[in-house]
C-alpha cells in the first residue's frame, strides 16, 4: 500500500482446554451428539446460578502471563446482554471494566526480523451455543437448530494494540500467538475447530491525513484467510482513497468463496451491550503468590526456544523455526540431541523426512530415530535407504536394525563392482558421454542416477560420483574396443 | 410450631392428618383468597405418609418432620410447576429443585403447592399475577400486598402453618405486614439463591413466613446455610437455633431513624410502632435516635438496579428453550411476539425502565449514580450499627390499600420504600405485627441489624411479640 500506512489490530478467542465449562461441571468435548453436554446452568434455565472454574482461570493466567501480560489480582466479570438463539441466557459473562491481564506483548520473526506486538488486553468469557441453519444463514432458513454443547466452554478474548503493519506479519503475529498458547498448554488453538477464531480491525493512514477510520473483519477461519482478507482490504481501501473517497466505519464479512470483504453492518448499528457488573459472581481476587508459582512454572517458550537452538546447536533459522513450530518435533530433536547425536543431523532428518512422516499420522522415539542416524553417520546404509528405512520404522514400529537386516539392506562400497558398474553405464551412452565432453557438465547427474538406479539405490553416492568423475576423465577404457 | 413437633413426636397427631387438614382449609377457602397457583395433594400427602412412617420408626429427619410448608412459585421445585405466576412460564417445570427445596425436604417437610404472587417478583400487590389476584384474609376487598400475597394470605388464613417467600426490596416484609404475619429478610449471602428464578440476583433473598417469630426462626435455621451452587453465598451461613433465649434486652441499643416516620407515613402506623418501640425499651434496650440521611433516596436507587437487573434477567425468557413460544416469521420476530405476548404490563415496563439505565448513554447518570448511592445508603448503615444493635422502623408507610386502588405504579413502588434499605446494604431485617388501625388492619413494625445479626432479629423479636401480647391483654393497644 504504497501511499498508506496500514494500522492493523487483532481481536483473538482462544478456547481453553479445561475438562470442564467455565460455569458448570459439564464435560467440554467436540464432536459428541448435540445437546449431549449441558444442564440446568449453561442452559441458562430459571434459578440457575453460574459457579467460577478455577482450572480455567488458572488457563487464562498462564496464557496472561506467557503473553507477558500484567495480571490483575483483582478483576471483575460483567454481563454483556443481546439476543441471540446462541446465547441461553441472552446474555454473555464476561469481563469488562476490569480485565484479568493487561499490557503483554509477542515478540516474533518475520522475515527475519524481528518484530514485536503489543498485547492491550485479555480477559476470560464464556462460549455461545452453535447455530445449524438448515439455510445459509439465520435469515432466510427453514429453521434453524442449536447445540449447546459449546455453550460455557471456557474462552480467552485477546485484544492486541493496532501495531501490524502488514497482512503477513498478521499472520506471522497469529502463528506465533498460537504456538505459545499451545506451548503453555492453554489451548489446542484448532482454527478449523473454532477453538482460535481471530476478527481484525484495520485502518490505512494517508501522508496527508487521509483515511484513518477503523474497518472490522470477521469470519476469519484461517490463517490464509486473515492475511488475504486483509490484503484484500488494504487494497479497497487504498483505492478508496486514491480515489478520493471517504472510509465508512463498518463491520465486514470475509467471503471464503468470493474471496473478498463484503459489508455487515455499519458501527452506527453496533449493539448497545449494556455491560454492567455481574450480580451473580463475586470479583475475582487472585493470591500473588499462586500467580508467582505459575510464572514459575510455565514452560520454555516458543522464541526463546528458537534462538537457543540457533546459538547452542548451530541450526539455520529455517531448521530452529521448523522445529519450534511443531512443539512435537523440537521435543523429539531434544531428546536425539540429548541421546549424543549431532543436532544439524538430527534437526535435518526430523525436519523434512520425519516431519513428513509424522505429519501422516506415523511417529518414532527418539532412541529409535537415534539409531537410524547412527548407521548413516557411520556409512552402513545410504541416505536414499535411510529414508526408505525411515519411511517403514513409521509405518511399522519396527526398529532401524531389524528393517535393515530383514530387507539386506547395506551399502554397495565395493570399488570394483562399482567401476565396472559405472563403465557399463557409460558405454550404454555414448551419444551423453560426447556431449558431457563436450562441456554439458550436468549431464554427470543423469550418470550418478543410472548407476543408483542398477543398485537399487544401495550405493554410496559419493563414491559412484567420484567414481564416474574419474572414468570420464581418466580412461576411454570403458569405450568399446576398436576391432 | 413447637407444640405441634411435640404433637406429631408424641403421635397425638399424625403428619397425614395435619396435610388433610389444611388440604381441607385450601378446599375450602382457597377459593375466595387465591393464595395457591398450584397445591399438590399427592405429593404433599405422599410426602406426609413417608414422614408417619419415619415417626414410627423413630427416626424423623428433624423436629419438624412432618410439617407441612407453602412455596412461593418463583422457586424452583421438581414435580410441580413453576410459572412466576407469569404466562411466560406456564406449565413450566423446573428439572431441580431450588437448594431451599432440597433442605425443606430433608427436614422432612411436605409442600402443600406453590403460593401466587406479582409476575416475576415485579410488585407490591399480587395484582399483578397473570393468573389471578389474591386477597388479603383480613378483608377480602383489600391486597395481602406483595410480592409474596400468596404465601403470606396462606399463612395469615391457616392455607399453611408457614410458607417461603422471597425478598428483594419488601416482598417477604411488605405482605408479612399487610396480612399481620411475622416475615424475614435473611442477610444477603445467608440463604441459597440455587433455584430462585432471579429479579435482581445482587439483592434477591428467599426467607420465611410465619405466625409467630419463633416459627419463622425455626424455618429460616432450615433454610439458612452455604451451597456451592450459588457464588454469593456466606461460609458462615448456616444457623442454629439457640438454646436460650434471654429474658431481656439489656445492653441492647436500639436506634430510631427519623427518616422513617416523616412524611407519608400513616398516623395509626407510626403511632403503633413507636408504641412498639417503646415496649422494647421497657425490655431493657436503650432507645436513641438516629439518622440515615440517604434512606430518603432508597426506593430511587432500589427501582433503578432492581430493573437493571431484571432487565438482564428476564431476557433469557426468548421463547428458544423452554415456556411460551409464540411462532413468527423468523428468529427476531419470535422473540419479539414471545415476549409481547408472554409478560405482563409491570414486566414489561420494569424490562423498558432496566433497559434504558443500561444503555450507553444513560449508564453513568442512572445505572452507576444508583450503584453510588447505594454505597452511601450502606454506609449509612454502617454508621447507624456502629452506634446501635437494632434498628427499628415501621414496615410499610400504610396499612393493606383496596384490590385495584394503585393505579399509579410509581404510588406501587412506594410501598417498599421502607424495605429496600434493607436490600441495597444487604442487612436481614424482620417485619411482625404490633397492632391493628381503626379498620383492623395489621401494621407491621421491621426490625434491622447488621449482617449476620439474624439472631439478634429473632431474639429481640421474640420478647417484642410476648410484650406485645401482654400489652394487648391489659389492653395498652
Amino acid at each position: 500500500m504504497g501511499n498508506y500506512e496500514v494500522r492493523i489490530g487483532l481481536e483473538i478467542h482462544v478456547e481453553l482446554a479445561t475438562k470442564t465449562k467455565i460455569f458448570c461441571g459439564c464435560a467440554v468435548a467436540f464432536g459428541a451428539p448435540p445437546n449431549s453436554l449441558c444442564c440446568p446452568v449453561c442452559l441458562g434455565l430459571p434459578g440457575s446460578l453460574p459457579v467460577l472454574n478455577r482450572a480455567a482461570v488458572q488457563y487464562a493466567v498462564r496464557a496472561a502471563l506467557a503473553l507477558k501480560c500484567s495480571v490483575n489480582l483483582y478483576s471483575e466479570f460483567a454481563r454483556k446482554n443481546y439476543f441471540y438463539p446462541d446465547l441461553p441466557k441472552a446474555f454473555q459473562i464476561t469481563q469488562h471494566d476490569k480485565p484479568l491481564a493487561e499490557n503483554g506483548a509477542v515478540q516474533y520473526y518475520l522475515d527475519g526480523a524481528l518484530m514485536e506486538t503489543r498485547i492491550t488486553r485479555l480477559h476470560l468469557e464464556e462460549e455461545a451455543g452453535k447455530l445449524i441453519h438448515s439455510g445459509e444463514s439465520i435469515v432466510g432458513s427453514e429453521y434453524t437448530s442449536v447445540d449447546y454443547n459449546r455453550a460455557g466452554i471456557p474462552l480467552i478474548e485477546i485484544v492486541t494494540a493496532p501495531d501490524i503493519s502488514s497482512p503477513a506479519q498478521a499472520r506471522a503475529f497469529l502463528e506465533q500467538l498460537r504456538l505459545i498458547l499451545q506451548y503453555t498448554g492453554v489451548s489446542d488453538c484448532r482454527m478449523e475447530r473454532g477453538s482460535l477464531r481471530c476478527d481484525a480491525n484495520i485502518s490505512l493512514h494517508g501522508a496527508e491525513g487521509q483515511g484513518g477510520v477503523r474497518v472490522e473483519i470477521k469470519n476469519l477461519n484461517s490463517f490464509r484467510a486473515l492475511e488475504r482478507a486483509l490484503a484484500f482490504e488494504a487494497e479497497r481501501q487504498a483505492d478508496v482513497l486514491d480515489r478520493g473517497g471517504v472510509i465508512l466505519a463498518e463491520t465486514r464479512t470475509w467471503d471464503e468463496r468470493a474471496q473478498k470483504t463484503v459489508r455487515m453492518r455499519g458501527k452506527a448499528s453496533t449493539p448497545d451491550y449494556r455491560y454492567f457488573p455481574e450480580p451473580d459472581l463475586p470479583p475475582l481476587q487472585l493470591d500473588a503468590h499462586w500467580v508467582a508459582e505459575l510464572k514459575e512454572t510455565l514452560p520454555e517458550l516458543p522464541l526463546a526456544r528458537e534462538e537457543r537452538y540457533q546459538r547452542d546447536y548451530g541450526l539455520t533459522p529455517y531448521d530452529a523455526g521448523v522445529l519450534v513450530r511443531a512443539p512435537h518435533l523440537a521435543q523429539l530433536f531434544e531428546a536425539v540431541v540429548a541421546l549424543g547425536h549431532e543436532p544439524r543431523l538430527a534437526a535435518n532428518w526430523i525436519s523434512v523426512e520425519y516431519a513428513r512422516h509424522w505429519r501422516q499420522g506415523g511417529t518414532v522415539a527418539a532412541e529409535q530415530l537415534g539409531e537410524l542416524l547412527t548407521l548413516v553417520a557411520a556409512g552402513e546404509i545410504s541416505g536414499t535407504q535411510a529414508k526408505s528405512v525411515l519411511e517403514a520404522m513409521a509405518r511399522t514400529g519396527r526398529s532401524a536394525k531389524e528393517i535393515v537386516a530383514a530387507e539386506g539392506l547395506t551399502v554397495i562400497a565395493d570399488r570394483e563392482y562399482l567401476v565396472e558398474l559405472a563403465r557399463r553405464v557409460l558405454r550404454e551412452n555414448q551419444a551423453l558421454v560426447e556431449r558431457y565432453l563436450a562441456g554439458e557438465q550436468r549431464l554427470l547427474g543423469f550418470f550418478v542416477g543410472q548407476v543408483m538406479r542398477e543398485t537399487g539405490g544401495r550405493a554410496e553416492p559419493k563414491l559412484v560420483n567420484e567414481l564416474l568423475v574419474q572414468e570420464l576423465a581418466a580412461g576411454r577404457n570403458w569405450q568399446p574396443r576398436a576391432e | 410450631m413447637n407444640e405441634l413437633a411435640q404433637k406429631l413426636s408424641t403421635g397425638q397427631v399424625t403428619s397425614v392428618e395435619l396435610v388433610e387438614y389444611y388440604l381441607d382449609q385450601i378446599r375450602s377457602r382457597d377459593g375466595e383468597i387465591g393464595a395457591f397457583l398450584h397445591v399438590d395433594e399427592q405429593g404433599a400427602l405422599e410426602s406426609a405418609r413417608a414422614a408417619d412412617a419415619r415417626r414410627r420408626a423413630g427416626r424423623p429427619l428433624s423436629p419438624w418432620d412432618g410439617i407441612p410448608v407453602a412455596v412461593k412459585d418463583n422457586i424452583c421445585t421438581v414435580g410441580m410447576p413453576t410459572t412466576c405466576a407469569s404466562r411466560m412460564l406456564r406449565g413450566y417445570y423446573s428439572p431441580f429443585d431450588a437448594e431451599v427445596v432440597e433442605r425443606l425436604k430433608q427436614a422432612g417437610l411436605p409442600i402443600l403447592g406453590k403460593t401466587n404472587l406479582d409476575e416475576f417478583a415485579m410488585g407490591s400487590s399480587t395484582e399483578y399475577s397473570a393468573y389471578h389476584v389474591t386477597r388479603n384474609p383480613h378483608d377480602l376487598s383489600r391486597v395481602p400486598g406483595g410480592s409474596s400475597g400468596g404465601s403470606a394470605a396462606a399463612v395469615a388464613a391457616g392455607l399453611a402453618p408457614w410458607a417461603l417467600g422471597t425478598d428483594t426490596g419488601g416482598s417477604i416484609r411488605q405482605p408479612a405486614a399487610f396480612c399481620g404475619i411475622v416475615g424475614f429478610k435473611p442477610t444477603y449471602g445467608r440463604v441459597s439463591r440455587w433455584g430462585l428464578v432471579a429479579l435482581a440476583s445482587s439483592m434477591d433473598q428467599i426467607g420465611p413466613m410465619a405466625a409467630t417469630v419463633e416459627d419463622a426462626e425455626a424455618l429460616f435455621s432450615l433454610i439458612a446455610g452455604g451451597d456451592h451452587r450459588d457464588s454469593t453465598s456466606a461460609p458462615q451461613a448456616e444457623y442454629v437455633l439457640p438454646e436460650e433465649i434471654p429474658d431481656c434486652l439489656e445492653g441492647v441499643r436500639v436506634g430510631v431513624p427519623e427518616e422513617f416516620f416523616g412524611n407519608g407515613v400513616a398516623e395509626e402506623v407510626a403511632a403503633k410502632v413507636k408504641a412498639a418501640v417503646k415496649l422494647l425499651e421497657g425490655l431493657g434496650a436503650e432507645v436513641r435516635p438516629i439518622s440515615l440521611p440517604h434512606s430518603t433516596y432508597a426506593i430511587d436507587t432500589y427501582l433503578t438496579l432492581v430493573t437493571a437487573e431484571a432487565s438482564s434477567n428476564l431476557a433469557r425468557y426468548d421463547g428458544v428453550r423452554y415456556g411460551l413460544r409464540v411462532a413468527a416469521a423468523d428468529a427476531a420476530a419470535m422473540f419479539k411476539q414471545t415476549r409481547t405476548q408472554g409478560f405482563g404490563h409491570e414486566v414489561k415496563r420494569r424490562i423498558m425502565l432496566g433497559t434504558y439505565v443500561l444503555t450507553a448513554s444513560h449508564h453513568e447518570a442512572y445505572y452507576q449514580q444508583a450503584c453510588k448511592v447505594r454505597a452511601l445508603i450502606t454506609q449509612d448503615l454502617e454508621n447507624a450499627f456502629r452506634q446501635v444493635h437494632l434498628i427499628v422502623t415501621p414496615t410499610t408507610p400504610s396499612t393493606a390499600f383496596r384490590i385495584g386502588e394503585k393505579q399509579d405504579p410509581l404510588q406501587m413502588y412506594l410501598s417498599d420504600q421502607f424495605t429496600a434499605t434493607a436490600n441495597l446494604a444487604g442487612v436481614p431485617a424482620l417485619t411482625m405485627p404490633c397492632g391493628r388501625d381503626k379498620l383492623g388492619l395489621p401494621i407491621g413494625v421491621q426490625l434491622m441489624a447488621d449482617h449476620f445479626q439474624d439472631g439478634l432479629l429473632f431474639t429481640a423479636g421474640r420478647l417484642l411479640e410476648r410484650a406485645l401480647k401482654e400489652a394487648e391483654a391489659v389492653g395498652q393497644l
